[in-house]
């Protein structure tokens, strides 16, 4: 079937509902002609494509198609529960599906399809959610993926924050890509795409209670491209990873932990801008515990990192990429920070939530 | 960045540490044994281990973390009032974030907050106050801990309260002094010190006189320091300087913030809505004269133990914790029994490893390359913030 003729069938079978009033209430999840009008107006109508228009309990593929891109899938789902809901950069449907596009893209795969699973509270505007839905669409459309199923509940006032969202995602991983933690070795570099620590701080100031007026935006993005860039240049990537929550230091314990090897970072070379440096100083906190969600750190063999370095630098999504340090052998399983001043210490993994200092 | 670049740099660094070595012959005492400077403050001592400054300083010269850390030294008994005004029904507990995970006798700030209580991390008092403003139908309680340094954002608010005839706002007040715990640490027979880095932010404060007895009638120098790696440095140069130059003054090398008549203003604050405390329990030190904080009678109505029934009730601490020792310079934190194994900054026993400025925690988390122990831990990981 052509594109059009796939177009003028959605079309024909969308349903035509409307929904009515000017906020959700149980009765959206009711399983009722509310909740088919909600679900028909603001996602149906976002979301629109062949995959979803059936409006059957499931999105199907053809798996010759899927077959094309790779020989393995990649599967992976994130909820998303940031408050506020629109920050400075983005908001949760923008993060809901970058962020499940850079889980699916740190495998390598092509990211294809998600689904999109809200859980609303009573009482939320249904303006919020129809933009909210729009921010999902736009974001899936620059990522050239689709959202092909989803699920919808409303609970009662109280029983959950405003709105939670779930993605998951599938995507297909081209053959010969072998990207695993234990696969770090001994004298690979250690690669991020850009500065550190905008989503977080983004979110830090967007709070009310923090009266901090710093002009960092979240660096929410999908990463697929890059990582396709950068596996073009490299093939033989060793380690992938999106530091969202706990940062590069988390992700960096990890690798370092899975693989018993020693991550050795250079301060110096760590690119954070000066508002995050300045957030980090009055607060007290560590840049690199700092939530991101446009960010990856790479690991790739020491005689590839100058190309791998150029090709990410050469995509959008890395001009600020930079060699922030190097695999080594010891202290086993252990990250550990080259401090400007000369000084050496452990990167831990964070225990509980970073607390601000009083004094 | 600009400001505090300037403070870490590495070059200048070296230099001062040389000026450091060369004064060590020169220094009498150090013929027989290392020399022991204490840094009273907790935001020196997370300074000294965040840059590893002992690494860099010659083996004659040995830092001693003092009680400068106002989370660490506040007892568990006072811990668990805490817990128990936050579970009031209709109140609403306001607290620093640094005092969330420290532990009571049976759970957290943290843990109580988990369970249902309504307790909020707040950055400044004047936010707790905006909490009252806006909930006129609830009981709002701030837990005011901490040296001089945040004494008078607790002053102040009190005293706008009082101007705005807010009803629903009380202070749970915790404030200790250090000086008097600075003499009862030169009092202890153990005493080895030879000199201190006084803090900065206190001073900031209260200035640089109320530390003359310690020059004069003790006869140990103390040089009021600023945060930053150099500071540090420096102020360690100037502490052996009047060592070797058989001098105990107090000289102030924080000029850049701290003038040496402290801050009139703030004073005058402090002094019109707190009072002394006969005696107050610290964690690991005992109970010191004159050291602890409470409101004066006419600001009552404000305080949260006149208001509401505190159990009050003393703690004793885990036989296995040795802060005490720690905290007066007798053992070293990786020499106490169980640092590392059964006190993690994950599940804290004694309460230097619950405040990144505490000796133990810090110590821990930057610290453990050179104490050949890699004990990991897989805690929890949530971020606070919900970010994604």
């Amino acid at each position: 079937m052509s594109e059009t003729a796939f177009k003028k069938e959605t079309r024909l079978r969308l349903r035509s509902g409307k929904v009515r009033g000017e906020t959700i209430t149980l009765a959206h999840g009711g399983g009722g002609k509310a909740m088919h009008d909600l679900i028909d107006d603001v996602f149906v109508r976002s979301f629109a494509n062949p995959a979803l228009a059936p409006l059957e309990d499931q999105a199907r593929f053809a798996l010759a198609d899927l077959a094309r891109g790779g020989d393995r899938l990649a599967f992976t789902t994130d909820s998303y529960v940031v408050d506020p809901l629109f920050f400075p950069g983005g908001d949760i449907g923008k993060l809901a599906v970058n962020g499940t596009i850079n889980d699916l893209a740190v495998s390598g795969a092509r990211p294809l399809y998600l689904s999109c699973g809200v859980i609303l509270e009573e009482g939320f505007p249904i303006a919020e959610m129809r933009r909210i839905a729009a921010s999902m669409q736009a974001a899936a459309e620059i990522a050239g993926v689709q959202i092909v199923t989803g699920d919808t509940k409303v609970v009662p006032r109280g029983s959950a924050d405003k709105l939670f969202i779930n993605t998951s995602g599938v995507g297909v991983i081209p053959r010969g890509v072998q990207i695993a933690a234990e696969r770090a070795r001994p004298g690979d570099r250690i690669l991020v795409n850009g500065f550190i620590g905008d989503h977080g701080v983004a979110i830090l100031a967007a709070r009310e209670d923090l009266a901090l007026d710093v002009p960092i935006a979240s660096d929410t993005r999908a990463l697929h491209g890059l990582v396709g860039a950068l596996l073009k240049a490299c093939p033989d990537v060793h380690c992938l990873r999106d530091a969202t929550r706990g940062g590069i230091a988390t992700v960096l314990n990890e690798f370092a932990e899975t693989s018993g090897l020693c991550m050795n970072l250079s301060e110096s070379a760590i690119p954070v801008r000066e508002a995050v440096k300045g957030v980090s100083e009055i607060l007290g906190l560590d840049p690199l515990y700092f939530a991101n969600e446009g960010k990856l750190v790479a690991l790739v063999p020491g005689d590839r990192a100058e190309t791998a370095l150029a090709a990410m630098r050469a995509h959008p999504a890395g001009t600020d990429s930079a060699i922030i340090g190097e695999v080594g052998e010891s202290p086993e399983g252990t990250v550990i920070l080259h401090t400007g001043f000369g000084g050496e210490r452990i990167v831990d993994m964070l225990v509980g939530e970073q607390l601000p200092r009083i004094c | 960045m600009k400001f505090v670049d300037e403070f870490r740099d590495l070059a200048k660094a070296r230099t001062l540490v040389e000026k450091i070595r060369s004064l060590v012959p020169q220094i009498p005492v150090c013929k027989q044994r290392p020399l022991q400077l204490m840094e009273v403050c907790g935001g020196h001592t997370h300074t000294i281990f965040k840059y590893g400054i002992e690494q860099l300083l010659p083996e004659a010269v040995e830092l001693v973390h003092g009680p400068g850390c106002p989370v660490c030294v506040l007892p568990m008994g006072r811990l668990d009032d805490c817990v128990a005004l936050a579970e009031r029904p209709n109140l609403i507990f306001t607290t620093f974030g640094d005092a969330m995970r420290v532990p009571g006798s049976k759970k957290s700030l943290l843990e109580a907050k988990a369970e249902g209580a309504d307790i909020r991390m707040v950055y400044s008092p004047m936010d707790a106050l905006k909490i009252a403003r806006e909930h006129p139908e609830r009981e709002v309680v701030f837990f005011a801990l901490g040296f001089e340094t945040t004494m008078p954002s607790t002053a102040f608010t009190i005293l706008r309260a009082e101007a705005e005839r807010i009803e629903n706002f009380s202070v749970f007040c915790n404030h200790i002094t250090i000086v008097p715990t600075i003499k009862a640490i030169l009092d202890s027979p153990e005493l080895t010190l030879d000199g201190f880095l006084g803090p900065g932010h206190v001073s900031m404060v209260i200035g640089t006189g109320p530390y003359e007895f310690i020059a004069n009638h003790y006869q140990k120098p103390l040089v009021v320091s600023g945060f930053e790696p150099l500071d540090i440095l420096q102020s360690i140069w100037m502490v052996l300087k009047q060592l070797a130059e058989g001098r105990s003054q107090v000289e102030n090398q924080y000029r850049r913030v701290v003038p040496d008549g402290g801050n009139a203003v703030a004073l005058r604050a402090v002094h019109r809505v707190f009072r002394l405390r006969e005696f107050f329990e610290w964690r690991g030190l005992g109970s010191i004269d004159h050291s602890g904080i409470g409101l004066r009678p006419a600001y009552a109505r404000f305080d949260a133990e006149q208001r509401y029934p505190v159990p009050n009730l003393r703690i004793a601490d885990p036989k296995s914790c040795q802060c005490g020792e720690v905290l007066k310079g007798v053992i070293k934190p990786s020499q106490c029994k169980v640092f590392g194994t059964a006190c993690t900054p994950e599940k804290p026993l004694g309460s230097l490893m619950v405040s990144s400025e505490g000796a133990c925690a810090a110590l821990y988390q930057y610290g453990r390359i050179d104490l050949g122990k890699n004990v990991r831990n897989h805690g929890e990981r949530s971020i606070g913030t919900r970010s994604a």
